[in-house]
């Protein structure tokens, strides 16, 4: 792989990991807020049904997720197991792929009118 | 720490049948495949670990392999793992690390053996060439003397990181060198560190691409072994991270990077 884009893996790494510092805290706060009244799935909804504020908000969460774990998980594959190259590389991009997926669709299934 | 040595140098005290205290050191003898022997060496004041290795060498084993030169920390050749901690021997005094009157003495790590305590630096010594750790004049003798000021944030932070003599502590104390044979190391960085930083040098571009990647700076995990084994009190972890961003430059495009 190119030094540049081993660069580029690195700064994504850093920049995702920033973006997920926020998003973690508000998750939590938001958590820690919403269930002092006790907690439903109707109130969850009530609050995040047709919202683009929160759709937008864990759609961030959910692609600096699944980037950040891709290439962590790669430098544990290519360090512990020996696993690198083109083969770990497209498992990178499938296991980000997946992670997308299934955190968009949960987003979407609280979000979606 | 210090409460345990206290008590281990106590406990070898104890033991000794005439006065005279013996350490019960046991040492790596042969290649890889070697093994350890035992010798019993009288503990004296102020005594360092290489002087327990000398006395091994001039009053038991005289085949016993080992490297030292200068005896006062400026050389780097006689670092050696004891009691399973990479360690400059020189100047480091038995009481700090005998544990219970016992020092267990080895090459050091991640290296090749070559045979009993010498350990082959060919590859550490080759990543510095690898990271462009040579000095690249930007002037010829013609010019004027360059005026670097000491007071300058390049100045110092050069500085902070000078002062390492190759002893390859730090690379021995390196996971990611164990993980990945590749990693040029913490020592190899540090001087490419400097050298980033020393305003007469012209060969920044390469050296940074050299030490991008993988191996290079990217591969580093500040886990902080380097830095807090350096017998000299450098930290390599901040000049990794001195090179993490100066590096940021290929990540946008600004370099060419290579395979």
């Amino acid at each position: 792989m190119s030094v540049r884009t081993e660069a580029r893996l690195w700064l994504a790494q850093r920049v995702t990991a920033a973006i997920l510092a926020v998003c973690v805290v508000v998750h939590l706060i938001t958590i820690i807020y919403a269930v002092r009244g006790g907690l439903s799935a109707g109130d969850i909804l009530g609050r995040t049904r047709g919202s683009i504020a929160w759709g937008s908000f864990y759609a961030v969460f959910v692609f600096a997720a699944a980037i950040h774990a891709a290439i962590g998980l790669r430098t544990v594959a290519a360090e512990w197991l020996r696993f690198r190259g083109a083969a770990a590389a497209w498992t990178m991009i499938a296991i980000a792929l997946v992670l997308a997926f299934m955190g968009l669709r949960a987003v979407f299934a609280v979000v979606a009118t | 720490m210090e409460v345990m040595n206290d008590w281990a140098t106590a406990s070898a005290e104890a033991t000794s049948p005439a006065g005279a205290s013996l350490l019960r050191v046991t040492v790596w003898r042969g290649g890889a495949d070697g093994k350890f022997q035992e010798f019993r060496v009288p503990r004296r004041e102020s005594q360092t670990v290489l002087d327990v290795v000398t006395y091994i060498q001039r009053n038991v084993d005289p085949t016993l392999a080992y490297r030292f030169a200068c005896r006062v920390g400026m050389c780097g050749s006689c670092a050696m793992t004891v009691n399973g901690v990479p360690r400059w021997t020189c100047r480091m005094h038995v009481d700090r690390v005998a544990i219970a009157g016992r020092l267990e003495i080895a090459p050091l790590a991640n290296m090749p053996v070559v045979r009993d305590l010498v350990a082959d630096m060919r590859e550490f010594f080759d990543k510095w060439a690898r990271a462009k750790g040579r000095f690249k004049p930007s002037a010829t003798r013609t010019d004027d003397f360059a005026k670097v000021s000491p007071q300058s944030r390049p100045r110092r932070e050069a500085d902070a990181g000078i002062e390492c003599i190759g002893c390859g502590v730090c690379y021995a104390a390196c996971d990611i060198v164990k993980w990945n044979r590749d990693y040029l190391g913490p020592a190899a960085l540090n001087r490419a560190w400097t050298l980033v930083n020393d305003m007469r040098d012209a060969g920044s571009r390469e050296r940074l691409v050299a030490v991008s990647g993988d191996a290079g700076c990217h591969g580093c995990h500040t886990l902080g072994s380097c830095t807090e084994l350096c017998p000299k009190s450098l930290s390599p972890t901040r000049s990794i991270a001195g090179l993490k961003r100066a590096t940021c430059a290929i990540a946008f495009g600004g370099e060419e990077g290579g395979e």
